[in-house]
């Protein structure tokens, strides 16, 4: 056995990838992977394109709606219905006439003489004309203490629209993510990179290039809301949403590197993209579950300061409150620094279980194994 | 010089691996044999540092193996391993990005590669369109990309057709002409035999001979000769030589020395005619067959 000390002629002298750099040469490739791929640009100018489209609706929308309502009436009340805005006339010859013409829905309602002490009887074919009705009646005078304050409508739909939006980025990422890890199990090809660079540097590289695209469509559709709401002059954008927009694409930005590096976790304990539905389902929950809170409970102030504070909601919770003017200024940044502490436990965690697990093959790993072993 | 020293390793309590050591000399090819579960694959996931054993250690050039070393080698793991929707020349690229190259060199060192192993023209096809044989060329030329400083082969040579062989052995042979250590795994025996200058033979997690052909030949055989005369029945009562087959006039025996073997011939010269005298070499099948077992 000759023992020579000297290399190899074939050697030279590089030296490995540093860690930074095979983190950049894999999120490259996720990215690139992703913004080649048909699927998703067209989802992505798809999403853009409702978002736009839900911004200017929201202005214009209710005014392409706002139509007279058609009421018969017998023509001794005409005259009086004709002072009401937002009434078209139909004239009828009779109280008969009148019930026929609701009856077979030419018109919306009608008016016709009745022996109460309104002198009136409204007609209406299943239910009653509220719009109608309102305008006839006598309303008391109404004094709001805070006339600022946000409609509840408008608050749940802002909610609404936070947690969709939250939602649906975390899972289509999140399964990119999941499916990447896979298809490097499933084709093996990360033996050859486990030979090179650590298991930490594809995972950072894949939970970073996956951020990266993900807070990109969200600042797009961020930029989209916000010119949206420039176009049509609509001050509830340009003054009350500015800075929960910014909130939010802050919050989720860092909520989703948790998630991210969850999904990456919980796809290296299975082998086939067959297995991944039932290893990301948890995950699945843990997005739904606050998306359905803030909904839920976007006018109980208690549960929605709990769940500002609790990593996976807060994405969502912070902005609903910055918007509801109900959070101190110091509050939100507590949320992002809890957010901030999760994200870095969870990354540890993640980063166990998938170098655990990226070489066992077969049947699914459990967390507890994958932990253990 | 890769050097596995006393490398063993358990799986659940099982014992894959038991006190292995090998070496992997400098510009030689060395084949590694065994049957499936011998623990081949174990092996080479150490070498690469893709496993940990539970005890022992790897050695290049007689110093423990780094990770900077590990990012040089060439490594064809058994379960193929590229991206299906990757364009070839690309995930080449990136594999090479991987292990330390600059994007430039890794392009035109991955061209090179493609067009060396014939699949030049289909550097910008997805790697799941192409047959499996252009495949397992792709994952050849991913081997050995960044130009590696020692080769890694799990079953190279599974799933070629004949002219796919005669390729890969080709560029396997450059490198080790290169001077790096080439270890590659196979079950083809007579493949084995034709290339290797030297050989590992495992079983049950155990090395069971290791050197060159003919240490292991003269490990495990005594050196036989065959004799072809008129009579060779005299060729029995010759002290130290014994028969092993015996036909009229055919004898084949096994002799201590080189000089016994000579002292038959002359004997033989002195009474009749010979045919033919060679020493019978005996196929590393047959070695292998014996040592395993």
């Amino acid at each position: 056995m000759s023992t020579t000390t000297t290399r190899a002629p074939g050697a030279n002298t590089r030296g490995r990838t540093r860690f930074a750099q095979a983190v950049g040469i894999v999120a490259q490739r996720e990215i690139m992977t992703q913004l080649r791929s048909k699927a998703f640009i067209i989802s992505t100018i798809i999403t853009l394109a409702l978002v736009f489209g839900a911004v200017l609706f929201s202005s214009i929308g209710p005014q392409l709606f706002d139509e007279d309502t058609d009421v018969a009436t017998t023509s001794e009340l005409a005259p009086t219905l004709e002072q009401l805005d937002g009434v078209a006339v139909v004239p009828a010859d009779s109280a008969d006439a009148v019930r026929d013409a609701v009856r077979d829905g030419s018109v919306d309602a009608g008016v016709v003489a009745g022996d109460g002490p309104s002198g009136l009887v409204v007609i209406g074919d299943r239910e009653a004309p509220s719009s109608l009705l309102q305008l006839l009646s006598i309303t008391p005078d109404l004094e709001l203490l805070d006339p600022n304050a946000p409609d509840p409508m408008l608050t749940y739909f802002i909610g609404l629209a936070f947690g969709l939006v939250f939602f649906m980025s975390a899972m289509t990422f999140g399964q990119t993510i999941a499916n990447s890890v896979v298809e490097e199990k499933a084709s093996r090809i990360v033996e050859i990179m486990l030979a090179t660079v650590p298991a930490r540097a594809i995972l950072a590289g894949k939970v970073i290039g996956n951020s990266i695209l993900a807070f990109g469509q969200i600042l797009l559709i961020a930029a989209v809301v916000l010119l949206g709401g420039a176009i049509t002059g609509s001050q509830l954008l340009l003054d009350g949403l500015g800075m929960p927009i910014v909130w939010f694409v802050v919050l989720f930005t860092v909520g989703f590197i948790m998630l991210a590096a969850l999904y990456a976790a919980a796809a290296a304990l299975v082998s086939r993209a067959e297995d991944l539905g039932s290893a990301t389902s948890p995950l699945i929950m843990l997005i739904m579950i606050p998306y359905f809170l803030v909904i839920i409970f976007n006018n109980n102030p208690l549960a929605l300061q709990i769940m500002s504070y609790v990593p996976f909601s807060s994405p969502v919770a912070v902005p609903m409150r910055v918007y509801l003017g109900t959070m101190e200024w110091w509050e939100p940044f507590l949320s992002l620094a809890i957010l901030v502490v999760s994200t870095v436990l969870v990354i540890v965690f993640a980063a166990k279980v998938y170098e655990r697990s990226l070489l066992k093959t077969g049947s699914a790993v459990k967390w507890k194994d994958a932990l253990k072993a | 010089m890769l050097s596995i020293r006393s490398i063993s390793r358990s799986f659940n309590g099982h014992r894959a691996l038991n006190d292995v050591s090998f070496d992997v000399q400098n510009g030689l090819m060395t084949g590694f044999v065994g049957a499936n579960g011998a623990g081949k694959t174990t092996t080479m996931r150490i070498i690469l540092g893709v496993l940990t054993p539970s005890s022992g250690e790897v050695l290049v050039d007689d110093r423990p193996i780094t990770a900077d070393d590990r990012a040089q080698f060439g490594y064809m793991p058994e379960e193929r391993g590229l991206y299906p929707k990757m364009k070839v020349h690309e995930q080449l690229v990136y594999l090479g990005r991987l292990h330390g190259l600059s994007s430039a060199h890794a392009s035109t060192r991955a061209a090179d590669l493609l067009e060396q192993l014939g699949l030049g023209e289909r550097r910008d096809d997805k790697l799941e369109s192409l047959s499996l044989g252009n495949q397992q060329r792709a994952q050849i030329a991913a081997a050995l990309v960044h130009e590696p400083t020692a080769l890694v082969l799990d079953e190279p040579f599974s799933g070629l057709d004949p002219m796919a062989v005669e390729t890969t052995v080709e560029v396997l042979r450059d490198v080790a002409r290169s001077g790096a250590p080439v270890l590659f795994s196979s079950h083809q025996l007579d493949l084995v035999e034709r290339l290797c200058d030297s050989l590992v033979i495992l079983a049950g997690g155990e090395v069971r001979a290791a050197g060159t052909r003919e240490q292991i030949r003269s490990a495990h055989a005594r050196p036989e000769w065959v004799l072809e005369t008129d009579d060779a029945g005299f060729v029995r009562g010759i002290r130290g030589i014994e028969v092993i087959e015996f036909d009229g006039g055919h004898v084949r025996f096994t002799a201590p020395t080189d000089d016994d073997a000579d002292r038959v011939l002359r004997e033989a010269i002195e009474r009749g005619t010979v045919r033919s005298f060679a020493p019978s070499i005996r196929p590393l099948t047959e070695i292998f067959q014996e040592v395993i077992r």
